[in-house]
């Protein structure tokens, strides 16, 4: 009873700000309702019982990818001017696509009820059955490699990043104002 | 294992309120009104913690400059901040125009949220834990870094080119530096085998982490102590607000009742990175206690486990505050240099270390099992 008021509560909370966050003018805002998405989405986690999943939504998608977001639209021009939706062909394709997404995720679902009712139903997984699951090199146990693979990539950006920067000259360069 | 008598711990008060309300409700009610009357005295323990620390932070402060801080209201100017809050709760909210104000009104809202929803997970005493997860450490490193988020949008939606310096300074800075607090705590979840806050104060019974440990816990505790201070935007590294560049950063533009949501979540701020120092470093509420030493021991569990508790953080809090009255403001390069240059990887590097030192039983309950073995 008291968790399907808070799974509509979630639910609501994730249906209205998903339709805010794409509908919204202000680019800022945009993110900030996004970012009540992925909260309600880490509750939705809890009320499963599965902390840690809780706590990997929180602090990796609200905390990290959240934050990179705003500070990167901080970074753009004139991050806080309205923006204007000129093309209506545009938003009824998108809306055609996400209703077409949405259809086949619904199909997906529903279909293989059995299976998430399967793992959902599993006690918590303890601290080191999570630990060896992600380090381990056993049969199924890829993380490991794939991470190190990320880290090769970060690796070939900052490489790029230092062949593609410009060597500083001696002289002064003139600053935007002389521009 | 002994059982200490312990007369001042609330372990039977609470045990007795239980009781009562089981007694006369049905359990769902009872769950519900368990949670009302926790969370009412979880928000009461915030405003009265944060209140007692501005007097002390303003006492301390004036000790170091050598002068005298609050003394009219009350004896030595004890209910200043009493007088302060009442003051801040009747001031005008002042709108401003061109702002976003949607965003400007949610902004402090989540700043203090998110150090509620960390302040919710403190072991404050034996039996005086809210939440008690089985990953308690990552929960708290998780909410704590949502505050940011409301800083930023606070200094974009204040529509003022210092708020938003300010803000982008503050981003940076609480981004680099989560990256150390995380590592320097996990070097203790792996000494500890846990992350759940009850065990890893059970397994400090009669040898700290910090001494557990030996050279790679001390390097962790001081790289969480310096990098907590500098999330919490105070003393050497508050650029974010540095009056003298950005009159007050993030929250030049706010005004009453939140500014004060700004004021007391960066206080509950200091108090979380010092609670959270002292549950995982220096033994939380536990007594501090010898092995086979009883009449010691029982003596040491007279005073209550969370006089301990607050004893310990209170301590990390002096710190905190002297490190803030002593030290000139870094400037943002250096500050930045501090963390990616050396911190971070002294932090990766002592993580490894201390993986070594576990794996080959080089900690002290390894070595002396008849000193501090469990």
């Amino acid at each position: 009873m008291t968790e399907q008021i808070i799974f509509y509560l979630l639910a609501i909370v994730v249906t209205v700000f998903s339709i805010l966050a794409v509908t919204s003018k202000r680019i800022v805002r945009s993110a900030t309702y996004l970012l009540f998405v992925l909260l309600a989405t880490a509750g939705l986690y809890m009320l499963l019982g599965y902390y840690f999943l809780f706590a990997v939504q929180v602090s990796v998608y609200a905390g990290g990818i959240m934050v990179l977001f705003i500070m990167a639209i901080f970074l753009t021009h004139k991050p806080g001017n309205n923006v204007s939706i000129k093309q209506g062909w545009r938003v009824r394709l998108s809306l055609l696509l996400s209703v077409a997404g949405l259809l086949l995720c619904g199909e997906i679902i529903l279909n293989n009820t059995i299976g998430i009712v399967r793992f959902a139903g599993k006690e918590e997984p303890t601290m080191q059955q999570i630990g060896t699951a992600m380090l381990g090199t056993g049969k199924q146990q890829y993380l490991l490699s794939f991470e190190m693979m990320s880290i090769l990539l970060l690796a070939c950006i900052v490489g790029a990043i230092l062949i593609a920067r410009k060597t500083k000259t001696e002289k002064n360069e003139p600053n935007e104002t002389e521009l | 294992m002994l059982i200490y008598s312990q007369p001042l711990e609330l372990t039977k008060l609470l045990a007795a309120i239980d009781n009562f309300l089981q007694g006369n409700l049905t359990p769902g009610w009872t769950v519900l009104v368990k949670g009302i009357l926790v969370g009412i005295l979880i928000l009461a323990a915030y405003t009265l913690i944060a209140l007692s620390l501005i007097y002390i932070e303003r006492k301390v402060a004036a000790f170091f400059q050598a002068r005298l801080g609050p003394n009219r209201l009350g004896k030595y100017g004890v209910i200043q901040s009493l007088a302060d809050m009442i003051k801040i709760l009747i001031k005008e909210v002042i709108q401003i125009n061109k702002a976003d104000k949607l965003l400007f009104y949610a902004a402090p809202f989540f700043v203090i949220v998110a150090s509620v929803l960390a302040f919710g997970a403190l072991p404050f005493g034996m039996n005086l834990h809210a939440l008690d997860f089985n990953i308690g450490v990552f929960y708290l490193l998780a909410v704590s870094s949502l505050g940011i988020i409301g800083i930023l949008l606070a200094g974009w939606s204040s529509n003022n080119k210092y708020s938003m310096i300010g803000a982008m300074r503050s981003g940076a800075q609480f981004i680099s530096y989560e990256l150390s607090a995380g590592f320097s705590l996990m070097t203790i979840v792996v000494l500890s085998g846990s992350m759940q806050f009850s065990e890893i104060i059970e397994g400090q019974r009669y040898c700290w982490n910090l001494f557990n440990g030996h050279l790679p816990a001390m390097i962790a505790f001081l790289i969480y102590l310096i990098s907590g201070h500098a999330e919490t935007n105070r003393g050497p590294f508050d650029l974010p607000e540095a009056e003298s560049e950005l009159t007050a950063g993030y929250h030049t533009e706010y005004s009453g009742l939140q500014f004060g949501f700004f004021y007391l979540s960066e206080y509950l701020n200091m108090f979380i990175v010092a609670a959270v120092a002292a549950t995982v470093f220096l033994g939380g509420w536990m007594p501090v206690q010898i092995k086979g030493w009883e009449a010691f021991n029982q003596v040491m569990w007279y005073i209550p486990s969370w006089a301990w508790f607050f004893g310990k953080a209170g301590l990390l809090m002096f710190f905190s505050l002297w490190v803030r009255w002593s030290f000139p403001r870094l400037r943002i390069d250096l500050l930045l240099n501090l963390e990616w240059k050396y911190l971070l990887p002294i932090n990766l590097a002592n993580l490894l270390v201390m993986v070594v030192i576990v794996l080959s039983g080089f900690t002290l309950t390894d070595l002396f099992p008849a000193l501090f073995g469990k």
